[in-house]
């Protein structure tokens, strides 16, 4: 009886804890997402009650309105957009790593080529995007490379310093099992780099997607890009918005595949 | 003629640019002993110890390992170190960090002397069983130095070099290290070159002690530990252990 009655006030105690740290979690999720939903309908009753016309600033209802109505259009400009970005961000994280590997493994390879890249970096992407257009037409590869452009030096710094990150004891170990420079570099350097290579994929998922959709405004007539330019013009402020919203879905839909990936490759 | 030392330094001297780091050391290290090095900071201790194990070259002296030099004894996997903080790989495993060894240095030819002992009977022996799967952050401090311990014993190395290898534990984890560390000893039958900077352990540890003097680090003494063994932690209440520390901190004042 004795033991029970000291048990019990514990027991109450972690329910309660556990009550406590549920109300938590439903709150954390509660606060953003009623905030948004708050703000929609401000944004709603702002609309309608200022007598706004729609083509400058369409109400949410009206949004949602093109969501439904021009579902297949945005879904056909959604496709080409998505490609262009991923083979941008592959593209230009690939070139990133394999140059960052060629820095480390050589100082004069990265005195000859860093400045260069400090340079491109410096040149705004809206400045360079027609330049490729002009040099590579208005295909997919114009695309492709202002979105591999735009993820390129971010990879490219956080990289160097992964692979730069590990410990001088580390190397004296290596050192004394008298490892190769090959083994050095996929048994030490390249898995301290993950963790650094991994906070510039996540910066290349957004940005890839920006690269794309500048790229379709210098020069498309498929794309997300291109949609936003059009139903701009026709002042079919709507589907804009629906665009919009498609554009950064696509961009959270890459960041959330690189979180993932992430946690799936990091457990240290 | 008898077998060849462990370790031996003949006249070494060891500089970085016009420091001298280490100036004329001759040391002979016995085989199959337990030596413990002590000195004030700055004398050298660590770098004694690169220098025997090959990371750092010799400005004028020689070294040699059971008769080779450095660089053949290393090739060999004659030696193995333990790092102040343990220098585990994190994205592996508590069994995969021990099992590294094994897995590098194949390419340049060299022929890994084969361990009596697996590294999962490794981990056993220090203590570790069940925790082979743990990833470096999940165990404690004392845990990952005991990992590098089984790592570096993993190729059966005739001589261990152990650089502070408990200096950022606390006591009792220390204590518990350091009887483990006697036990292994004991029964490998291995060399161990043993840094530290408490006198404490450097007079429970070792059958020798190694003090160094500083600037530039030279050979102050060696002196001989003849407390019984195997040692106990009460021994260090008695008044032997204390007579020995006394010495130690006289000597190390002078240094």
């Amino acid at each position: 009886m004795a033991a029970l009655d000291t048990l019990s006030p514990d027991a109450d105690y972690e329910e309660a804890e556990r009550r406590a740290i549920r109300r938590r979690r439903v709150v954390s999720v509660a606060v953003p997402v009623g905030t948004a939903v708050a703000l929609i309908l401000l944004w709603q009753a702002g609309v309608r009650f200022f007598e706004v016309p729609t083509y400058i600033a369409p109400a949410p209802s009206d949004v949602a309105g093109a969501f439904v109505a021009k579902s297949d259009v945005l879904i056909m400009n959604f496709w080409p957009t998505l490609i262009e970005a991923l083979s941008g961000f592959f593209v230009g994280n690939m070139a990133a790593i394999l140059i960052a590997i060629g820095f480390v493994h050589s100082r004069n390879i990265e005195r000859a080529f860093f400045p260069i890249a400090v340079f491109v970096n410096t040149i705004p992407i809206l400045a360079i995007a027609p330049i490729l257009v002009l040099i590579f037409g208005p295909g997919l590869t114009a695309k492709v490379v202002i979105a591999a452009l735009i993820c390129f030096f971010p990879t490219l710094v956080n990289m160097v310093r992964g692979l730069e990150s590990v410990s001088p004891q580390a190397l004296e170990l290596a050192r004394i099992l008298s490892a190769s420079k090959a083994e050095v570099f996929w048994k030490i350097r390249l898995p301290s780099s993950l963790p650094f290579l991994f906070s510039a994929l996540r910066i290349a998922a957004t940005t890839s997607v920006i690269g794309a959709i500048v790229g379709e405004w210098v020069g498309a007539d498929l794309g997300l890009g291109a949609l936003i330019i059009d139903s701009t013009f026709n002042f079919n402020s709507p589907l804009l918005y629906a665009t919009v919203f498609m554009s950064s879905g696509l961009s959270v839909l890459l960041f959330a595949a690189v979180a993932l990936t992430e946690r799936l490759v990091i457990r240290w | 003629m008898h077998a060849p030392a462990a370790a031996s330094l003949k006249a070494a001297s060891v500089r970085f640019g016009s420091f001298t780091a280490i100036d004329n050391l001759s040391l002979e290290i016995e085989a199959g002993s337990f030596y413990t090095i002590l000195g004030p900071s700055g004398c050298g201790k660590s770098t004694m110890l690169r220098l025997v194990s090959d990371l750092i070259p010799a400005a004028s002296g020689e070294v040699s390992i059971f008769g080779k030099t450095t660089e053949a004894a290393r090739l060999a996997r004659e030696f193995a170190f333990v790092f102040q903080d343990a220098t585990l790989l994190p994205w592996r495993s508590a069994l995969k960090n021990v099992e590294l060894p094994l897995e590098v240095g194949r390419k340049r030819g060299i022929e890994l002397p084969v361990g009596n002992r697996s590294p999962r009977e490794l981990l056993e022996l220090v203590g570790l069983k069940g925790r082979e799967n743990a990833l470096p952050h999940e165990l404690s401090g004392g845990m990952r130095q005991r990992v590098a311990i089984a790592r570096a014993l993993v190729c059966q190395p005739k001589l261990l070099l152990m650089d502070e290898p408990f200096g950022a534990l606390d006591e009792m984890t220390r204590d518990h290290l350091n009887l483990q560390l006697l036990e292994i000893w004991r029964e490998t039958g291995t060399t161990i070159l043993f840094v530290t900077h408490s006198i404490a352990e450097a007079v429970f540890l070792g059958q020798k002690v190694v003090m160094l003097a500083a600037h530039p680090g030279r050979l102050r003494e060696v002196i001989d530990i003849d407390l019984p063994e195997p040692r106990t932690i009460p021994m260090r209440d008695t008044a032997e252990f204390t007579r020995y520390s006394a010495r130690l901190r006289e000597l190390l004042e002078t240094c």
